[in-house]
């Protein structure tokens, strides 16, 4: 049931909830030292967060309030993790479904709702929350984000020592966009212009109904090394091993070591989105075993072990239930864009063709006297 | 013109460049074997010389990486120019162009703007094999947020490349690699045209031809016999394919209430298809006869033998010029 267990993988947050630091991993280990209770509760906030925004919204899509949704579920830790282990300076290049990492980027949650419920395309600012904007054809941002890091490198903005000026980027994308050869012209290109990258691959084991097995035949790990992108496996459910692991190649990106790909193992516990069925592939079993190993229940155990008490729990849910209903509320007064969107930002600047075609389509509205 | 110097149009492309590069910093060449080789045309010899590596880059062969990775690097504030190798050469970015680099403007509602020129050698006529001789043009002015536009001339060249890098919009730049090497002056006080204007560079009152890129050399061709046998051709060079300047070509129709255009791409749902329909829509009682255009045919570029008899040349323009006088 798991994906070629034999491989070496990085886990310091057992499901059990035991915080455990092997010697050959000590060196990531190194990067927990530095977390305050603070940080650790944190940590399992934002995940619940997440959780509940999952929920939320695959609600709201039931309601048709949403036209789809992409649950998360399951991968809350990966996300999670490696968002809060991106330095101020880094650019973030997500796929579609790194609700978690907007979520340590103060990314608007409506602006991803807008986006599901066909109201804009993204819309938030990506220079200015360095979250770039959400990218639905596989892997194409991942060339993106290797181009991005080339320009930071030609910027002389990478191991300077500097660290209020150095940078690095890190590119999010799954088991299925590993098959696109966009992910592995971006290894190349990052490798040979030695570009401060980091690979983020979440294989959450199912690309809609394709199993991990029908995308690779070595493990996603390795995918990177004959490009001279080396990589490692981390148990995608532990917060710590993934905050560690990404903090460490950040670290090591910015500082000028070139690029470095992490598998981060995990599951996709719901569906691929709310149009998916995924009973139709896939053996209950097989869910049952991953839940058991879920990202938060194994940071609550771990955390009700080291003394934090009912109330922080119950506060968790609390802020979940406020947030809910924010959401629900938001959501319930979207109105729909107005004409002139669908002709914005197409071009920089005027075009005669746009122009006339938006001048007609108002015209066109108006001439039924607002009852159209 | 007092600052003219006689250049052929890959040296032109090239001067353009140059004087791109030397203006701004950000502006970064990149593409398979562009460097010391200066590109399988040499329209960019000497530039690795004179700005070195940083500057002008030899790209690894993976056309969806050099433009995918260019949509990053103007993210980052630069203007890449990248050049695909041959036109046949551009359907592995072809993703990277049209659902990325297309439309990213638009998504991030105008946080992003995407200055990426893609430079690309295209036509036929040099004898080549296989997907070097293509006209891909249509498939990108078909694309919205791509600018696309086609020089027909060393003058035009090298102004719009440099037009070309100025836009803060993606634009398609293709050149036509059959006229490569003809000459022609070159201004440097300063531009005549915006990127995007047509040009009446033959005036005439019979019919109005229509051309872009190296059909416009055939088209005026095409007029200087027509001249002979007493008939008077207006000929326009588009320069830009997105958007079309239909003002200059609805002006010119209206005077001569007859239009030919002609290209080397095939005519199915083609530049030339969309001009018939838009001067029907836009000048529909001044015209005298049909559109009609002249084309490529409707099958892949044939081998090298048979492409004389595949791309239009005079006599084939003045047959269609002879049909639709016969109106």
């Amino acid at each position: 049931m798991t994906l070629d267990a034999s491989e070496p993988m990085v886990q310091f947050l057992s499901p059990e909830g035991e915080v455990r630091v092997p010697a050959q991993w000590a060196e990531y280990g190194e990067h927990l030292k530095s977390l305050t209770e603070a940080d650790y509760l944190k940590f399992y906030r934002e995940m619940a967060r997440c959780r509940r925004f999952d929920n939320e919204a695959t609600a709201l899509q039931r309601q048709g309030q949403l036209g789809l949704w992409i649950p998360a579920i399951g991968q809350e830790a990966a996300q999670i993790g490696s968002g809060f282990a991106v330095g101020p300076n880094d650019h973030i290049f997500p796929s579609y479904r790194e609700h978690g990492v907007a979520i340590t980027h103060d990314i608007d949650l409506m602006s991803i709702l807008k986006m599901l419920r066909g109201v804009n395309h993204g819309g938030w600012n990506p220079d200015e929350t360095r979250f770039h904007l959400y990218a639905i054809v596989l892997g194409t941002q991942v060339l993106h984000a290797t181009g991005y890091a080339m320009g930071v490198k030609f910027d002389g903005k990478v191991g300077t020592g500097n660290i209020d000026e150095d940078l690095a980027v890190i590119s999010y994308f799954g088991d299925g966009a590993t098959a696109e050869g966009d992910v592995s012209e971006s290894f190349l290109f990052a490798a040979i212009n030695h570009a401060p990258i980091v690979f983020f691959c979440q294989n959450n084991q199912w690309a809609i109904s394709s199993r991990v097995t029908n995308q690779t035949k070595v493990p996603l790990y390795q995918r990177g090394a004959g490009f001279g992108v080396p990589g490692i496996r981390i148990d995608g459910n532990d917060v710590l091993a993934s905050y560690a692991v990404t903090k460490k190649h950040m670290n090591d990106a910015r500082e000028g070591a070139g690029p470095f790909m992490i598998e981060a193992l995990t599951y996709r516990i719901g569906a691929h989105t709310t149009s998916d069925d995924p009973t139709k592939y896939r053996e209950d079993e097989e869910v049952e075993y991953w839940k058991a190993r879920d990202p938060l229940d194994r940071l609550e155990k771990f955390l009700r072990k080291n003394g934090i008490n009912q109330d922080f729990f119950d506060q968790v849910a609390h802020d979940g239930e406020v947030l809910s209903e924010e959401i629900r509320k938001a959501t319930f007064a979207l109105g729909n864009p107005p004409i002139e969107t669908m002709f914005q930002h197409v071009y920089s600047q005027q075009h005669p063709l746009i122009d006339e075609q938006m001048a007609w389509l108002k015209n066109y509205e108006e001439s039924f006297g607002g009852e159209a | 013109m007092s600052n003219s110097v006689e250049l052929p149009i890959a040296k032109a492309i090239n001067a353009g460049l140059r004087e791109a590069m030397r203006k701004d910093p950000k502006v970064l060449l990149f593409g398979e074997d562009i460097a010391e080789l200066g590109g399988v045309f040499r329209v960019t010899e000497g530039l690795h010389a004179e700005f070195g590596s940083g500057r002008v880059q030899n790209s690894p062969i993976a056309e969806s990486g050099i433009i995918g990775t260019s949509i990053g690097l103007a993210m980052r504030g630069y203007r890449p120019v990248a050049e695909i190798q041959f036109d046949g050469f551009i359907f592995p970015a072809f993703n990277q162009i049209v659902t990325q680099l297309a439309k990213l403007q638009n998504r991030s509602e105008g946080y992003l703007q995407m200055p990426v020129v893609i430079r690309v050698p295209v036509g036929g006529g040099i004898g080549a094999v296989e997907h070097h001789s293509e006209s891909p043009e249509a498939y990108f002015a078909h694309t919205a947020g791509l600018r696309v536009v086609s020089p027909s001339n060393p003058n035009d060249a090298y102004w719009m490349i440099q037009q070309a890098i100025e836009s803060t919009d993606p634009v398609l730049f293709f050149e036509p690699k059959r006229r490569y090497w003809q000459k022609g002056p070159v201004n440097l006080d300063g531009a005549s045209s915006s990127l995007h204007q047509a040009r009446v560079i033959r005036q005439g009152t019979d019919v109005t031809l229509v051309a872009y890129g190296q059909m416009v050399t055939v088209a005026l061709q095409a007029a200087e016999f027509a001249q002979d046998e007493g008939r008077s051709i207006e000929v326009i060079d588009m320069r830009s394919i997105s958007p079309i300047d239909f003002a200059t070509i609805i002006e010119s129709v209206k005077k001569t209430g007859r239009l030919v255009v002609a290209h080397e791409d095939s005519t199915f749902v083609s530049v030339s298809s969309e001009i018939a329909a838009r001067v029907s829509e836009l000048a529909f009682y001044h015209l005298e006869a049909p559109v009609i255009r002249v084309g490529g045919f409707d099958v892949p570029y044939p081998p090298a033998k048979l492409e004389e008899l595949f791309l239009p040349d005079a006599d084939r323009i003045l047959d269609a010029v002879d049909r639709v006088l016969a109106f």
